[in-house]
């Protein structure tokens, strides 16, 4: 009969001594959670990308909305940043026209038209956080009008610049994702407590809810409903509408987690220590269990995200989801579906680097939080 | 009865408890478990009564049903309260209970399971009191530091985690939360199993220590005779949810009335070789309680069974005067038992010292 030893003893160096000894559930995690490297490079871009929610329109330079028919199919502009030795940010003047022959787009640069750039210039007016209203950028230009002088990532076929466009959608796309995993949670935490807690005929009928669901293919499913919204829904109703959709599946995987905790933490010990001191039920879930189990709320929650924002994706991107003039993801890509356009203008399908990047990122992060989730092996 | 004209701490009647066996997607009961099957003891305020079985025999849903963690299906628990008043807690609902449970606590056996390793010992020393009345944060923390003292821990482990501790230090804990409400009544389901064997004196040394300080009760449950002969006054044996023998520990020890009870005995360490070699361990396995076996339980696994064990189901009959047995062949046979010490003499078991260091 040996001792039980813990992970969290094997796992961390006996000469740290007291300051495991008085660690808390958060700290052990996080001790575990940072030796996991892609989890937090995960994390640094997932952190990254939410900044470019939050400034969306700080990091834009031309209204994503506005076209510009001269300045249609145009691919991404070089930014140079030396001029004479010197650190002096600028970009080429460009002239768009069309070639009298073959009535193709073509687009000459003029080396002696150089346009400087400026950090925290003036462009079109926004309200920062939807509260505060601004004009400020991080660049834009002095003279003139940013829509018709840079072009990071080039337009599209109506000349809107395309990485105004991106920062537009990543906005739309991972706060789709947040409130969908927001709602799933309340119904996963919900339906799962009860289920853990009553037990008996409330599970049964919860858990076999949960399996017809999940066992109706959900591409069909989400196409369906999304089929049935109202062609005349504002883009605030159908983004709603859709954040509902998708989290119809999304919230069983999350109960089962929350069930599987209870049962689990049901045969504690500690569980039953604690109802025998006198304590109330309230405080036994929410001293005792809550506790216990978000770790592993949080990080089934993380899994969860990357399959809320590419179901928007790929709703949007078949038309079902969000709608132009509305911008997402999906429907940034919408305009790379032809070959024709995709062989014209390949930047097109710049959008989906984001959409690979952000998907890795949250299922790193995810895998990392799920490993540190039980610091004590319990 | 033995503790004179007052009625006894705790008092068990008939106790049952039949777990459901479901199966299928309705989850329709298709079988009974009888875990606890119509079991009667006393303990008397002050003593130290155990309950021994193979592991599977019922004695933790005995001890459970007791503390009502869980209910029972029929029976009476009838437990003597501080204003001498007697309670049947059997059919009590959670609220009934909360302001009895201050009277009675347990000792949990897995040392790991049994501390929320997300608290500090503050805070699980501290939940009962706080739950119990005990607003004040200062007088809570004096009330942990004493108890932690009195458990043999260093009383500045105050904010520390479960995780810091080793298996016994933690039963330690377990033993002063237990303690926190001055319980009359402790339940101690297996404290030690979990625990390396030199490990395992210190905690019943503190064990026995605290009950002559503070006067407690324990009920006392181990899979192993070894570890109870040192420390109850009266042995009950389970097997298959049922009590087959129940008897002062000397006499138990000594001239045990039950098969069972003398194949459990034969498990215990002996020092004289000759006596080793004419036992027999018992061999195959518990009774399936879902199912059990016909007549005697224990038949299919004893040598002495004669034609009526296998059809006749024996009685616990008064074999002598407070030694109950249960077997029909109770008056003829002569069992081997073991010679030891009784806890009359109430000597700390040999080779431990009790009260040691935070090493434990
Ligand atoms: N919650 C439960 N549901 C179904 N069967 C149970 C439950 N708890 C215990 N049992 C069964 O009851 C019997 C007695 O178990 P237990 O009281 O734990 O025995 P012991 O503590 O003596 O090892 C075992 O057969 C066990 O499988
Ligand atoms: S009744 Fe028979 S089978 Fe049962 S213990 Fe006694 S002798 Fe053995
Ligand atoms: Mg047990």
């Amino acid at each position: 009969m040996t001792e039980r030893i813990l992970p969290v003893e094997a796992a961390i160096a006996p000469e740290q001594g007291e300051r495991i000894f008085v660690a808390s559930q958060w700290q052990l995690m996080w001790w575990r959670f940072r030796k996991h490297r892609l989890a937090m490079i995960g994390a640094v871009a997932i952190i990254i990308f939410y900044l470019a929610v939050i400034g969306a329109d700080f990091i834009s330079y031309s209204d994503p909305e506005v076209t510009e028919a001269n300045f249609s199919q145009m691919p991404p502009q070089p930014v140079r940043l030396f001029d004479g030795g010197a650190f002096r940010p600028h970009v080429l003047g460009v002239k768009g026209a069309r070639d009298p022959n073959t009535f193709k787009r073509v687009f000459q640069t003029d080396p002696n038209v150089k346009i400087p750039l400026r950090f925290f210039a003036r462009g079109y007016k926004y309200e920062f956080l939807g509260i505060i209203p601004t004009d400020r950028h991080l660049i834009g230009v002095d003279e003139g009008r940013a829509e018709e002088t840079i072009f990071l990532l080039g337009t599209d076929t109506l000349g809107r610049d395309l990485w105004s466009r991106l920062m537009a959608g990543t906005r739309v796309s991972l706060t789709i994702g947040l409130v969908s995993v927001a709602l799933s949670l309340f119904l996963g935490v919900l339906f799962g407590g009860l289920s853990g807690l009553y037990g008996g005929a409330v599970d049964t009928v919860i858990q076999r809810l949960i399996e017809i669901l999940r066992s109706i293919p959900t591409i069909p499913l989400w196409m369906g409903l999304a089929a049935g919204l109202p062609r005349n829904w504002t883009v605030l109703q159908v983004y709603f509408a859709i954040t509902i959709i998708i989290s119809l599946v999304g919230w069983t995987e999350l109960a089962r987690v929350v069930r599987g905790r209870f049962l689990a933490l049901r045969e504690e010990d500690f569980v039953m220590a604690a109802e025998l001191s006198g304590c109330s039920q309230w405080r036994i879930i929410f001293r005792h269990l809550v506790p216990s189990f978000m770790s592993h709320i949080i990080a089934a929650t993380t899994l969860a995200l990357p399959v809320m924002i590419i179901s928007e994706t790929s709703l949007s991107f078949l038309g079902l989801g969000i709608r132009p003039p509305a911008i997402s993801w999906g429907v940034l890509l919408q305009d790379a579906q032809s070959l024709q356009s995709v062989a014209l203008s390949p930047w097109l399908l710049i959008p989906a680097i984001p959409v690979i990047a952000v998907i890795l990122a949250f299922n790193f992060v995810g895998d990392g939080l799920r490993d540190a989730a039980d610091p004590y092996g319990v | 009865m033995s503790g004179g004209d007052k009625q006894p701490l705790l008092q068990v009647k008939n106790l049952r408890k039949l777990f459901p066996i479901r199966k299928g997607l309705l989850r329709r009961k298709i079988g009974l478990v009888r875990a606890v099957d119509d079991v009667s003891f006393h303990v008397e305020e002050g003593e130290a009564l155990s309950l021994v079985g193979e592991s599977g025999c019922g004695k933790t849903t005995t001890a459970r049903c007791v503390l009502r963690a869980i209910k029972p299906t029929s029976g009476e628990i009838l437990f003597r309260t501080e204003e001498d008043t007697v309670i049947d807690v059997s059919g009590l609902s959670r609220r009934e209970l909360r302001p009895l449970r201050s009277q009675m606590q347990m000792i949990f056996q897995d040392p790991v399971s049994s501390l929320n390793p997300r608290m500090t010992l503050f805070d699980i020393i501290g939940e009962p009191l706080q739950v119990n009345g005990m607003r004040d944060r200062q007088q809570r923390i004096d009330r942990v530091e004493e108890l932690l003292r009195l458990v043999g821990l260093p009383p500045e482990y105050l904010q520390r985690f479960p995780h810091a501790f080793s298996g016994g230090q933690r039963q330690r804990i377990g033993i002063a939360r237990a303690l926190a409400l001055n319980p009359r009544l402790v339940v101690a389901d297996e404290p030690v199993s979990a625990l390396d064997v030199s490990v395992q004196a210190q905690i019943l040394n503190l064990m026995l220590e605290l009950q002559q300080q503070f006067g407690l009760t324990y009920l006392f449950v181990a899979h192993d005779l070894s570890v109870v002969k040192h420390f109850s006054d009266r042995v009950a044996v389970m097997y298959v949810g049922q009590i087959v023998e129940m008897a002062p520990s000397e006499t138990l020890f000594n001239a045990p009335g039950h098969p069972y009870t003398e194949a459990l005995l034969s498990a215990v360490p002996q020092p004289d070789p000759r006596l080793r070699s004419r036992r027999a361990a018992l061999q195959g396995d518990v009774a399936d309680p879902a199912n059990p076996p016909s007549g005697c339980y224990f038949h299919p696994r004893c040598r002495y069974a004669v034609d009526i064990c296998r059809v006749e189901p024996p009685k616990l009959e008064e074999l002598d005067k407070d030694h109950f047995v249960s077997c029909h062949r109770a008056h003829e046979l002569t069992l081997e038992g073991v010679m030891v010490g009784t806890r009359a003499e109430r000597q700390p078991i040999a080779g431990a010292v009790s009260q040691v260091s935070s090493k434990a």
